[in-house]
């Protein structure tokens, strides 16, 4: 167990909550401190929990209807005016459906709107492959002046949420649905652009983002049983790249695997893929989605059946290493 | 700055020639539509703004919106003659490393208020704009909105224009420029827009018209506009594209061309002598 750094070991006591939740919790708490923190929805104002904001500064929050491309031009709009927007929907509507109006109006015209898609992932669950927004990561990263963030629990979304706040270039946060560990605790370090090593090992590094971190410090741990030492590392911030950290654990290892629950081009997979290629070409593989679309199923089903759980993982490590 | 009428017709001419030498001289652009918008640039900045060229950033300001982006080069135009910056910075139209991007960009060029060209998200940065001055109680400021007629066929125009009228944000005066021309034809032929009025009455706003090239009228309707402040206000301004110029005004195959030498020289003439009633100086 001692390998571990910033987390808490994943074991029985292991609580569950989903993301999302951790995004309403913190954009209450930024509200609170900060005024100029105001919140918009395409009418899923409690899926995506924002009614807690909505709750408290009924003054500071737009219902814009069912209407993303409003909702992110809106956006734009307050931020013209000196406000801190956070503009929700399903990540399948926004950045979905909204890509066009985000590039121009918020990041070409340089306007710190908080872009936050929730429900992304397969993990959606039984809503299908409509709704299981697995581009998002990848239309986002490609945008000049984004930010990317993937959040692995609801700790993290709450920092992340809160220090959003502070940056200002326009940020797209990726939240998901389901109820997924929380891995991290309090004193777990977050900073926008940062990478973070939640388990050392020497023979592998893991790296992953959102609901997979858990899935993939418990592959780690079943591996270190068969005698294998996995690096896992937490890349909560896609867009800009902690290259120095990235790079650092790869030099140990020489050894990649990258973990995400979305597509693998383009994705994280993606762009560790061009890092390393450009840096520090190593073998790497991706586990994620194989460039098709999701279906309806029962969350832990999906994950299983898309082979994205520990156990896939720790299938593909051994694979490697053999 | 308050001109007479008369002199407001005079720039609103100047306006223009610069238009076509800038278009001639960028070798592509935008023609019909920002010449028949120059009468209304002119009423806009010489006339109706709260504005400060010297200080574009003027925390009282109006605020203008172009939300039909190709548009820009009446507006370039028109902020040169009202001292933003030289007009001899308008013949770096389009060209590398000018503040005076083919679209409007913000962070390039002081006083734009924001970026555009991609059609129909506008009135929904309005409607953020109202929104935030709406919270912070602030109170004597105006949103203008210029968008082109053929724009309205984006849905995003009219998710915006929802919003404004569920808000109540009586401080966005939107000037729709009806030329009834877009790029592939005619508007009523490429997707009918009438009946334009019952449409926007319909989406809850209060509709004035105006003849957008008559610049007192204009004027009048602009002052009228303001008076109205428990709902947004459309300006349908009936244009025509290409004004000033005979073989451009109502061609919908001028909309995305600049006219050649040769043809720009009768442009200019034709301007220059108000098409023939008076003599031109440098003939």
């Amino acid at each position: 167990m001692s390998n571990y750094r910033h987390i808490k070991p994943i074991g029985p006591n292991t609580v569950f909550e989903p993301i999302r939740k951790g995004f309403g919790k913190g954009l209450l708490s930024v509200g609170k401190t900060n005024p100029n923190v105001v919140a918009a929805c395409a009418d899923l104002t409690d899926s995506t929990q924002m009614n807690l904001f909505k709750d408290e500064f009924p003054d500071r929050f737009f219902e814009i209807g069912i209407a993303e491309q409003n909702l992110v031009t809106v956006g734009s709009g307050l931020a013209a005016m000196g406000k801190i927007p956070y503009v929700s929907s399903y990540a399948a509507f926004s950045p979905g459906r909204n890509w066009e109006q985000i590039r121009t109006t918020i990041c070409i015209n340089y306007r710190p709107v908080k872009i936050v898609g929730s429900h992304a992932g397969v993990s959606v669950g039984p809503d299908g492959a409509t709704h299981q927004m697995l581009e998002d990561i990848a239309l986002m990263r490609v945008l000049p002046n984004m930010v990317v963030i993937v959040p692995c629990d609801s700790l993290q979304a709450e920092k992340a949420t809160i220090a959003m706040a502070d940056d200002k270039r326009p940020n797209y946060l990726r939240l998901a649905r389901e109820a997924t560990a929380v891995v991290t605790n309090n004193e777990t370090p977050f900073e926008i652009g940062k990478s973070y090593v939640y388990r050392e090992g020497k023979d592998i590094t893991i790296f992953a983002c959102g609901t997979l971190v858990y899935e993939s410090l418990v592959a780690a741990e079943i591996l270190l049983s068969q005698g294998i030492e996995v690096e896992v590392v937490n890349v909560p911030t896609i867009k800009p790249l902690d290259q120095k950290t990235i790079l650092a654990s790869v030099s140990k290892t020489r050894l990649v695997v990258t973990v995400e629950e979305a597509q693998i081009n383009g994705g994280l997979g993606g762009a560790i893929s061009e890092l390393l290629s450009e840096h520090l070409p190593t073998k790497i593989v991706r586990i994620g989605m194989q460039d098709r679309f999701g279906e309806s199923g029962e969350p832990t089903e999906l994950i299983k059946h898309f082979h994205l759980d520990s156990h896939s993982i720790v299938q593909t490590v051994k694979e490697l290493l053999a | 700055m308050s001109l007479y009428i008369e002199d407001l017709k005079i720039k609103a001419n100047a306006i223009r020639q610069d238009i076509i030498k800038m278009l001639v001289e960028a070798g592509s652009g935008h023609s019909a539509g920002p010449l028949g918008l120059a009468d209304i640039f002119t009423a806009l900045y010489f006339n109706i703004l709260k504005h400060d060229p010297k200080n574009p950033d003027w925390d009282e300001r109006d605020i203008l919106i172009l939300s039909n982006g190709h548009c820009v080069p009446v507006r370039y135009a028109t902020m040169a003659h009202a001292g933003y910056f030289e007009i001899s910075e308008l013949a770096t139209l389009r060209k590398l490393g000018s503040r005076l991007q083919g679209h409007p960009e913000r962070l390039r060029l002081p006083g734009l208020e924001s970026t555009s060209g991609p059609l129909g998200s506008g009135l929904s940065q309005a409607c953020g704009i109202s929104l935030a001055m709406r919270l912070d109680k602030i109170k004597g400021r105006n949103i203008y909105v210029v968008m082109g007629d053929g724009e309205t066929d984006e849905g995003n125009v009219w998710e915006a224009a929802m919003l404004a009228n569920k808000y109540k944000l009586g401080n966005i005066i939107a000037i729709l420029d009806r030329n009834n021309i877009q790029i592939d034809g005619t508007t009523e032929d490429v997707m009918p827009l009438e009946n334009v009025v019952a449409r926007w009455q319909g989406f809850g706003w209060k509709v004035l018209e105006t003849d957008g090239n008559n610049i007192e009228e204009v004027i009048n309707t602009l002052n009228f506009a303001k008076t109205i402040e428990n709902s947004p206000v459309i300006i349908i301004a009936h244009t025509i594209p290409g004004m000033g110029v005979d073989f451009m005004e109502n061609d919908y195959h001028w909309h995305g061309i600049p006219p050649d030498p040769k043809q720009a020289k009768i442009a200019l003439k034709e301007l220059r002598t108000l098409r023939g009633k008076i003599k031109s100086e440098s003939e």
